[in-house]
């Protein structure tokens, strides 16, 4: 019978969510890890027991761990994320150079078909990967050395490497994003990178339409249409359907276009959602009311989802890797606040019921449909 | 042998209960003890010393006999009751909320 398991990193632990097919009964798994940090869990598609997992503190760093059976065992593998050759500098908040330094990995993102392959976005913005499921790292540094990267600086969270999208019909295309950098592609596996921001507006740089600079926050991609990228920015919802080489708005009638995540339905490549914030200075939900919207029709046009959710006094954020939707039929939209909430909709969106309420804040859902 | 008491996360971390006990050949210093405790433990590495540089983490002290070690040099001896096994070699995480 069919299931789902939901991976859920938090600022004190792991957390695995699991459920049959009807998603309605749920077991909770965890802490794992307890303590620390989990900014992310991936499970390969490939193999789906195995896991991924980001680990860090301010006391002891960065670890990796790998489970080969869903979660239940872990073991730390390689935890040696060094960059390549010359350093060089990005620009810190003030303006002044700063040399790379290594803070935490935010986003692993495995192979589409090798288990042991497994990509890492990381703070100060690079690109790694291993090749050994997790026991050495290589920088892959086209992406840290582009010429753009002098003049690239953090967003308030650093500036990270936070999302990977890989493209199953161009096995060497790669997609990553970084705050406060914008999007950048990569057609050759990884080793040269441009920057694909055309059509992106900032009010917040000094050139709002520079080549670089733009604070994206996320974007996402429906697999049967590697084409079409979906963006959530600071401010703005976009959508490319051209692979990046230009982008347009579809915020449309959302009642503010600020927020982190964005993700599209697993059989419907036009539907897409997002969960608007107030203000890049109030990162919280407008008007106490906890809504998820969504485009049937790719963007312009959004519907509130609200049944379920809660509709007065509420202030939590959805932070930009804390969305996922599974693959069964109807779609299942997963996501987890900063208040410790994970909500499911196992209906496209249509309802919403609370999985677990009281976790620490949520850094990361991530969800895998098993067979 | 060398005991090394750790904190609590890195015990979970290196799946010891209690202190650890470590035969430390040659001259018995912060380095030396670290170096055994990472050859015994490599998942420990990089929890308690920067990979690359080596250095402390920032959040984390060596104390010994009462004395805070932090700051001493990497290859200075250690306390002959640490050499002795007498006293252990702490390893703490520094006081910070989060």
């Amino acid at each position: 019978m069919s299931g789902v398991r939901v991976l859920v990193g938090t600022r004190k632990g792991a957390f695995i969510l699991t459920s049959d097919g009807k998603r309605q009964k749920w077991d909770v798994s965890g802490p794992h890890f307890g303590g620390w940090e989990m900014y992310h869990l991936k499970g390969s598609a490939v193999a789906p027991n195995r896991l991924y997992a980001s680990q860090s503190s301010s006391w002891f760093g960065q670890l990796i761990q790998r489970s080969d059976d869903g979660g239940k065992t872990w073991e730390a593998v390689g935890n040696k994320l060094e960059y390549e050759g010359a350093i060089g500098t990005h620009l810190w908040y003030d303006g002044t150079p700063r040399p790379w330094a290594f803070a935490r990995v935010w986003h692993l993102e495995p192979s589409l078909s090798d288990p042991d392959t497994v990509y890492a976005g990381i703070q100060d913005a690079a690109l790694f990967r291993s090749t050994d499921a997790g026991q050495t790292w290589e920088e892959l540094p086209g992406l840290r050395t582009h010429p753009s990267a002098s003049v690239w600086q953090p967003g308030a969270g650093g500036m990270c490497l936070h999302t990977i999208l890989l493209d199953r019909q161009h096995p060497q295309r790669i997609f990553g994003a970084i705050s406060a950098a914008g999007v950048f592609r990569s057609d050759d596996g990884g080793q040269s990178w441009r920057p694909i921001n055309k059509g992106l507006r900032s009010e917040q740089i000094p050139d709002p339409t520079a080549e670089v600079g733009h604070c994206v926050h996320r974007l996402a991609m429906h697999p049967s249409r590697p084409n079409v990228l979906f963006m959530q920015k600071h401010w703005d919802v976009m959508r490319s359907d051209d692979a990046g080489e230009s982008w347009r708005e579809v915020s449309g009638n959302l009642p503010t276009d600020f927020g982190f995540p964005i993700d599209v339905h697993a059989h419907e490549p036009e539907t897409i959602y997002v969960v608007p914030i107030k203000s890049d200075s109030e990162h919280y939900v407008p008007e106490g009311k906890l809504r998820v919207f969504r485009s049937r029709t790719g963007g312009d046009e959004w519907e509130p989802l609200t049944n379920g959710l809660p509709q007065r006094d509420c202030y939590v954020n959805v932070l930009r890797d804390s969305m996922s939707v599974d693959s069964l039929d109807p779609c299942g939209v997963y996501f987890g606040t900063t208040g410790g909430q994970v909500y499911g909709s196992a209906d496209g969106g249509d309802r919403w019921a609370p999985i677990v309420r009281d976790l620490p804040s949520v850094l990361s859902v991530e969800v895998q449909t098993l067979a | 042998m060398i005991r090394v008491v750790l904190p609590a996360h890195l015990r979970t971390l290196a799946r010891v209960d209690g202190e650890v006990t470590l035969a430390v050949a040659g001259p018995v210093t912060q380095r030396s003890v670290l170096d055994a405790l990472e050859t015994r433990y490599p998942m420990l590495r990089g929890t308690i010393r920067d990979q690359a540089t080596q250095q402390r983490r920032a959040f984390l002290r060596f104390f010994a006999c009462e004395q805070d070690l932090s700051n001493e040099p990497p290859d200075a001896p250690l306390p002959e009751r640490v050499v002795t096994g007498a006293e252990p070699y702490l390893v703490v995480g520094a006081m910070a909320g989060g």
